[in-house]
């Protein structure tokens, strides 16, 4: 086994019967695991609803923490595309020219960095920095303010001890409370002051709201991120041969990132809560307990992707949900994919190789499933082209 | 080279020409409107649905199977249905006229 596979530890559970589950809370969730029931039960957001109780679709479930509705990833049709409206364009700026140049001077300036360390630990030092970097440009901030990000450490939301930790979640809820109060007393041209400024339905957002949709682009871009751009190095790593082939055929980049993506699988699954009794993959599904949809094992179905468990680099037809399916779909994917493009693009110029010292992989325990999902840390040698 | 007629949904008509990539690219070059084309063309977003006009559709030809999969599942989904980042341009597909879903 490589150092930077990514094993699927759902294989056997997803062949035999499509289903497993997971204890958390007393309020136990069945992961469906192929990807054609994830695709289905994705789409039907009558019968599996995300705009449960706030917090109740997460898992572990973050009900007893929180109360703040997580807009619009806990939101039910209709006002999910009245959320979704009023927030798409702002999310498509990364594919604007600029924005794609300042991520790039954002990225050569971490590469050329990592190029002249002996040696560094990838995902504080690199991952972490990228992806609070590259945030400042997605909420249109002063760059300066990522070092408040970086300041916070890796553990902000999910702590060393236990997944679910009341008190680090607080450092990140009064901090956007602070950013809402600075932007209503001094409009500029960010996210908060924008979306103070919408409407919905003929009102104006509310400070709650805001704050629902801040708080997402926070806890959702963060992890994910983080694990994708570290996972890709480790990748490349010991893959140095994709380097060599993403600088000779450029145009591959784009293929390249939905691979890693589908691979990686950075958020494993995310649940929603039964509306009526049904049945899924025939197994009864209860009114009020929660399904999920397990990504990470969708993107592994060998009855769509050949080879499931090889980064098949350019691999042309890749149907993968890692970015989720339906309506719920990732709201910044746009950034997410063009981080990873740029990110590929700066590596496959600068860097000729890359060498792993010393690895702890960060498993997640979903209850009959272990998934290593990236690294608690990872110290890597880089080396540049001559 | 083929030239592919889009009318998009609010009935605008762009007629653009190419030899070769496909014709989901064609129409972000053109900046055809509601072709997203979001994974640049690996069949895993489905913002790249437009109907094939009935009588170009032999032309054209049927989705393949993983991607009839994806389709089923769409919005808007007929017997006409293609995921255009699937179709490759050429003289085979030549005055095809396609209607922009979304
Ligand atoms: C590689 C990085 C990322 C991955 C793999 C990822 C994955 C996902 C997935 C699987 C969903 C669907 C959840 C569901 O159906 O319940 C989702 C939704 C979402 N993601 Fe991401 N995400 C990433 C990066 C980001 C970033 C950078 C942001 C914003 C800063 C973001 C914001 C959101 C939001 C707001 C939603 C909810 C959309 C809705 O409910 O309409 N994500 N993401
Ligand atoms: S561009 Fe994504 S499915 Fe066609």
């Amino acid at each position: 086994m490589k150092k930077s596979a990514l094993p699927d530890p759902f294989a056997q559970a997803r062949e035999a019967k499509g289903y497993g589950t997971v204890e958390d809370q007393n309020d136990p969730v069945t992961m469906l695991l192929r990807l054609k029931d994830v695709r289905k039960t994705a789409k039907d957001t009558k019968t599996f609803q995300s705009g449960a109780a706030p917090g109740r679709i997460v898992v572990p479930s973050e009900v007893s923490i929180r109360d703040t509705r997580q807009i619009p990833f806990e939101v039910d049709p209709p006002m999910h595309g009245e959320y979704r409206a009023l927030l798409e364009d702002w999310f498509k700026r990364p594919e604007q020219p600029d924005y794609r140049e300042s991520l790039e001077e954002i990225i050569t300036e971490l590469v050329d960095e990592a190029l002249q360390m002996d040696s560094l630990e990838v995902m504080e030092q690199f991952a972490l920095k990228l992806q609070s970097r590259a945030l400042t440009l997605l909420l249109n901030i002063p760059y300066e303010e990522s070092e408040t990000w970086i300041g916070w450490g890796m553990h902000v939301f999910r702590s060393e001890e236990s997944a679910l930790d009341g008190d680090k979640a607080a450092i990140l809820y009064d901090y956007i409370d602070a950013q809402i109060d600075k932007a209503i007393e001094h409009p500029g041209d960010d996210l908060y002051s924008v979306l103070l400024d919408s409407e919905i339905e003929g009102r104006k957002l509310t400070k709650e709201e805001v704050k629902g949709v801040m708080i997402l682009t926070f806890a959702g871009g963060r992890d994910t991120v983080i694990n994708a751009v570290t996972n890709s190095i480790a990748y490349f790593a010991e893959h140095p041969e994709s380097l060599t082939r993403l600088d000779n055929e450029p145009e591959i980049t784009a293929h390249a990132v939905e691979e890693l993506v589908r691979y990686f699988s950075p958020l494993t699954h995310m649940g929603r809560v039964v509306t009526e009794d049904t049945q899924v993959c025939e197994h009864a599904a209860k009114a009020d307990t929660r399904v999920s949809l397990c990504w990470a094992s969708a993107n592994r179905d060998a009855s769509t992707f050949e080879n499931p468990n090889e980064i098949v680099i350019d691999r042309k037809m890749n149907p993968h949900v890692g970015f989720g399916f339906g309506i719920h779909k990732c709201l910044g994917a746009t950034h997410a994919r063009q981080v990873l493009r740029v990110l590929l693009g700066v590596l496959a110029q600068k860097v000729k190789s890359i060498d792993i010292l010393e690895q702890k992989d960060n498993i997640e325990d979903w209850g009959e499933f272990q998934r290593k999902v990236g690294y608690d840390s990872i110290q890597v040698e880089f080396h540049r082209k001559d | 080279m083929a030239k592919i007629t889009f009318i998009t949904s609010d009935n605008e008509t762009i007629v653009a020409e190419a030899n070769s990539g496909s014709v989901m690219e064609l129409a972000k070059d053109n900046n055809v409107n509601g072709i997203d084309g979001d994974c640049g063309g690996v069949c895993s977003c489905a913002t790249c649905h437009v109907h094939v006009a009935a009588g170009d559709f032999d032309k054209v030809g049927a989705p393949g199977e993983i991607e009839a999969d994806m389709l089923e599942l769409e919005d808007n989904y007929n017997e006409h249905s293609r995921l255009c980042c699937q179709i490759d341009i050429s003289d085979a597909i030549d005055g095809v006229t396609l209607h922009v879903v979304n």
